[in-house]
This record gives C-alpha cells, sequence and structure tokens, in this order.
C-alpha cells in the first residue's frame, strides 16, 4: 500500500484542471461541453483547496471551497440561461457556428 | 465590535438592490421609477464613502479581510460616479430598443457592489467573491438585448471565457493559499520566504486571471467581440467601470502581498503593458465599427495604465490612477458622441457614418474632434497629461525600454484617431442625425469636453486628489 499525500491529490487536482481547460480549447461541437469544462475547473480547485487545508490544519481553505461551490452553481444557472438565449435567436449551440462577430 | 460604519457604503447599497428589485417585481410598469431611485442610491452611496471614509487612517475590519484606506475610498467614488453617469445617458437609447426594463439598473447597482467588495478586499475570498458578484451581473447586462443575436453572442462569449479566467484566477489563489498558508494579503506578504517557485506560479495564474478581466494582450480576444455585440450602453459601462475596480485590485494585490517579490512579477507587467500598448495601436487601423475600435483604443488604453503599475512607486501608482480617470473621461466623451449618432429610432455605429459629420453638426464634431485629439495624446488636452505622468514616473525607474515602445504606440495609435477626424472634416456629408438628445447626454458631453480642454489649467487639484495615495 501506498500512502496518499499532499502530492498524489496536488496531481489529481492538476490533472483535472487540465482536462478542464483542454476541454475547452479543442471542443468544437458542444457549449454545454464548455459549461462542463469549466465546471471541472472549479472542482480541480476544490480538490486543491481541501488537500491544502487538510495537509495545513487550517480551516479558511474549506470555507473557500463552500463559497467556489456557490458560485459555481450561480455560474452554471446563468450559463445555461446565457444558452437558451442564444439558442432561441441562432437555432444552434454548435462551437464552430457561433460567429456572427467578428472583425 | 468592528466599526460598522465604515462598511455603511456597501450596506446601504445591498440593502437598496433588495428593495428595489422587490419594489420592481411588485409595482408594476416601474422601470422609469427603479431608475431614477437606482440613480439616487448611487449618488446617496458616493455621499456616504466621501462622508464616512475619505478622511481616515488605513483600517481593517472582519479580521483583516476587508481594508478602508484612501486609495478604496477614491476608487469607490469614482466608479460609484462612472456609473450614475452610465445609467443617466443610457435611458434614450434602452427606450429605442425596448429593453428599458427594471433589470438594467438593478444589474448595474449589483456590479457595483461586487466592484466596491473587490476595491476594499484584503482577502483572497473577499476578493474572488467580489468578482464573481461584479462578474455574474456584467454577463446578464452583455445578453441584455436578449431578442438579438449579436447581443446574445456575446453575453455567451463573455461568459465562457470570464468564467475560464476565473477558474486560473482560483488556481492561483489555491496555490498561494497551500504555500503561505492564509488567504489574507498581510499574513501571505509576512510567509513569501516559504516556497518562492510556486508562489510565483500562482501569482501568474492569478495575473492571467486579472489580465482577462481588464483585457490586456494576451488575455484581450473577448474584448473587440462583446463590446461590439453588447447594447452599446453596456459597452460604456465595460470600457469605464470594471476597469476602476480591476486596476485597484491590480495594484493591492502587487503591492500588499506581493511586494518582495517585485523582481518576479515586474517582468510580468510590462510584458503586459506592452503587447497592449503595441496591440491596441495596430489592430485598431483597420477596423470599420466603432465599437469595435473603441474596443480596441481600450486595450491601448490599458497597457499605459498597467505600464504605471509596472513601476513599482508610489509615483507611478498615482500616474496610473490619473491614467484611467482621464481615460474614464474620455471614454465618456465619446460614447456620448456615439449615442447621438441616432436618426429615425435607429443608432449608427459604422466608421462611415461620421464621415461629414462636420458640415451638419459643427458641435458634435468639435468635440469629437477634442476627445479624439486627447485620446491620442495630443498637447495641451488632458490625454497627453495622463501619459506624459505615466512615462515621467517609468523613466525615473530608468526602464528606458518600455517608455520608448509606449511613445511608439502613441505615434501609431494617432493615426487611427486622426483618420476619424479626417472622415468627419473632410468626407462627403451624409444625411443629419436628430438633434433632440436628452439633457444629461448632452450634458456628459459638455462636460468632458470641457474638462479634456481645460485640464491644463489646473492640473494640479487631480494631483492633489491622487497624492495621498500612499501604498508602499
Amino acid at each position: 500500500m501506498i500512502d496518499i499525500s499532499l502530492g498524489h491529490y496536488l496531481t489529481l487536482g492538476a490533472v483535472i484542471f487540465s482536462i478542464g481547460i483542454i476541454g475547452i480549447f479543442l471542443n468544437r461541437k458542444n457549449i454545454i461541453v464548455i459549461l462542463m469544462s469549466i465546471e471541472l475547473i472549479l472542482l480541480a480547485v476544490n480538490i486543491n483547496l481541501v488537500s491544502f487545508s487538510i495537509y495545513l490544519g487550517d480551516l479558511s481553505g474549506q470555507v473557500f471551497t463552500l463559497f467556489i461551490l456557490t458560485v459555481a452553481a450561480a455560474e452554471a444557472a446563468i450559463g445555461l440561461a446565457i444558452i437558451v438565449v442564444y439558442f432561441r435567436n441562432s437555432g444552434t449551440i454548435r462551437v464552430e457556428e457561433i460567429d456572427k462577430l467578428k472583425g | 465590535m468592528e466599526n460598522l460604519q465604515l462598511v455603511l457604503p456597501e450596506i446601504f447599497l445591498s440593502l437598496s438592490i433588495m428593495f428595489l428589485l422587490i419594489l420592481g417585481v411588485f409595482k408594476k410598469n416601474s422601470s422609469r421609477l427603479v431608475q431614477s431611485l437606482s440613480l439616487a442610491v448611487l449618488i446617496v452611496t458616493a455621499v456616504i464613502t466621501f462622508n464616512e471614509t475619505i478622511g481616515i487612517n488605513e483600517t481593517k475590519l472582519f479580521n483583516n479581510s476587508i481594508i478602508i484606506d484612501y486609495l478604496s475610498s477614491l476608487m469607490k467614488i469614482i466608479t460609484l460616479l462612472a456609473a450614475f453617469l452610465v445609467l443617466v445617458i443610457s435611458s434614450n437609447y434602452l427606450k429605442t430598443f425596448q429593453i428599458f426594463k427594471i433589470e438594467y439598473p438593478i444589474l448595474i447597482l449589483s456590479s457595483v457592489l461586487g466592484m466596491m467588495v473587490m476595491i476594499n478586499s484584503n482577502d483572497l475570498i473577499v476578493f474572488y467573491m467580489g468578482l464573481e458578484l461584479q462578474s455574474l451581473a456584467l454577463y446578464v447586462l452583455a445578453t441584455f438585448n436578449r431578442d438579438q443575436i449579436k447581443s446574445s453572442e456575446a453575453g455567451l462569449k463573455y461568459f465562457v471565457l470570464s468564467a475560464l479566467s476565473s477558474g486560473l484566477l482560483l488556481y492561483g489563489c489555491s496555490l498561494i493559499y497551500g504555500f503561505t498558508g492564509s488567504t489574507n494579503f498581510n499574513v501571505i506578504a509576512d510567509q513569501l520566504n516559504s516556497n518562492e517557485y510556486a508562489l510565483t506560479f500562482g501569482i501568474v495564474f492569478i495575473l492571467v486571471g486579472l489580465a482577462f478581466k481588464i483585457s490586456a494582450v494576451p488575455f484581450h480576444m473577448w474584448a473587440p467581440d462583446v463590446y461590439e455585440g453588447s447594447p452599446t450602453s453596456v459597452t460604456l459601462f465595460f470600457t469605464m467601470v470594471p476597469k476602476i475596480a480591476a486596476l485597484t485590485v491590480f495594484i493591492r494585490f502587487l503591492y500588499v502581498p506581493f511586494l518582495n517579490l517585485i523582481d518576479q512579477w515586474q517582468m510580468i507587467l510590462i510584458f503586459l503593458s506592452i503587447a497592449s500598448m503595441l496591440f491596441g495601436a495596430i489592430a485598431a487601423i483597420g477596423q470599420t465599427n466603432l465599437k469595435r475600435l473603441v474596443a480596441y483604443s481600450s486595450i491601448g488604453h490599458v497597457g499605459y495604465a498597467l505600464a504605471g503599475v509596472a513601476a513599482g512607486t508610489n509615483d507611478g501608482i498615482q500616474s496610473s490612477v490619473i491614467y484611467i480617470i482621464i481615460y474614464i473621461l474620455m471614454n465618456l466623451g465619446l460614447f456620448s458622441c456615439l449615442l447621438m449618432l441616432k436618426r429615425d429610432n435607429n443608432y449608427y455605429e459604422k466608421i462611415d457614418d461620421l464621415s461629414g459629420l462636420s458640415k451638419n453638426h459643427p458641435m458634435l464634431a468639435l468635440s469629437l474632434l477634442i476627445i479624439l485629439f486627447s485620446l491620442a495624446g495630443i498637447p495641451p488636452l488632458a490625454g497627453f497629461f495622463a501619459k506624459f505622468y505615466v512615462f515621467k514616473a517609468v523613466i525615473e525607474q530608468s526602464m528606458y525600454f518600455l517608455a520608448i515602445v509606449g511613445l511608439l504606440s502613441t505615434v501609431v495609435a494617432a493615426f487611427y484617431y486622426l483618420r476619424l477626424i479626417k472622415i468627419m472634416y473632410f468626407d462627403e456629408q451624409k444625411e443629419k442625425y436628430d438633434t433632440d438628445h436628452g439633457f444629461w447626454l448632452k450634458f456628459s458631453l459638455t462636460a468632458s469636453t470641457l474638462l479634456i480642454l481645460i485640464y491644463f489649467i489646473f492640473p494640479s487639484q487631480l494631483i492633489e486628489v491622487v497624492s495621498r495615495i500612499n501604498i508602499i
């Protein structure tokens, strides 16, 4: 058995964070996937904060995590609302077709 | 017991927002009432801020998570006044597009509340909450003309990129928390020596997030699209108000916790500044849409403001605060002109629509001429002095390369400002625009033009106001 140390948690956080970032930039199909990627980024940050908080024996990291969870929920709600508005106007949410503004 | 009087402006503003929301929901057709009450709330909040906090020494509240000092009070008052002016001149535009609803002033008030929290913050958690309160309201504002595809696309792009930048910023926050053991700026400052590499990593992530918000190159790609797509009154808000709060956070964040790591972040800031100045000047040349042009010009101006922050001295900070104040004034004038280009319930925003403006509307063209000369930095207008202070502070620190690049990009930028003037004065004239503008639109155009014009007679007033900013 190996002990799971802070380094493992941080690596997990970094991997999920990178998946989130790559998901935003490589995805050409659907905006909902971008919303999921943003959620992944925030969750990676939460893993980081909670593991640091346990490691340091300091509560404020966990408090920060709760705030981030709340904000992430609000952000997802607003994001979905904006996507619905966009879909009503254009009839599509394919990322490659969002190109009315250019120059 | 905390001295709650010092956060009275925030308390008053948040209670007013909730009250106005309930009033707007329960009373039918109350958009005009909510609009006037919001204006009153902004003014009252500014007065409270002025009375309660402007004169006091640096005070920290709520376990040192909020700081009230001269910088925060000054920036809050500027934010409130700028928001007041935006709100008061946008009502005709909103009525034309039939989006004059109760939500508009309330969203502006909530984003202003977020900015005030950001300006006050002395702790990563408070800073993040303020930032999110501000951006959540701004996403909705960008989408405000929701039946128009351009506006909804602007909102969508702003949402995705801004949420991404918040994520990067948070990752930086988590690293800084992990390697210093605290989210408080002052404690972070004491714990700096522990692990410099990891902290530099964290600073870079946070700077990327902040650069997104202030639209500095290379994180500017959302700005032109969002500025073009959003309703013009919202674009005006975007170009003026969030920049004040973001600049304050830049100053506070770099100079309070990370002053000792100045070698690490100074290079990044110089790079951001140079890239923004050059890109803002060059990319604006080929534009045909005025709002897009303003977006690129605002990217350039942010570069100059950051140059002052990069200097690493009190003089530099003061010069960049002066820069942002004068920039706000110039932008207010520019957008007042844009909002006057209206004919038969239709607003015009192409550069061609300016052609021959001087023959039909000599006074409007003259004010626009003064504002554009000032944006280009031609003496003796206010824009010249703003750039002069920044370059003076930069050269005093012997950062000659930054100053030279800044001056060169001013020359390039002058090209497109002067082209606008040429189109106004020497091209064929078009149909007349409407002249029945509201009082406040005329007032803001006249006031900003006059202030820009006569600034050189008493520059010491503004210098005196900012000279009390003392961070280092």
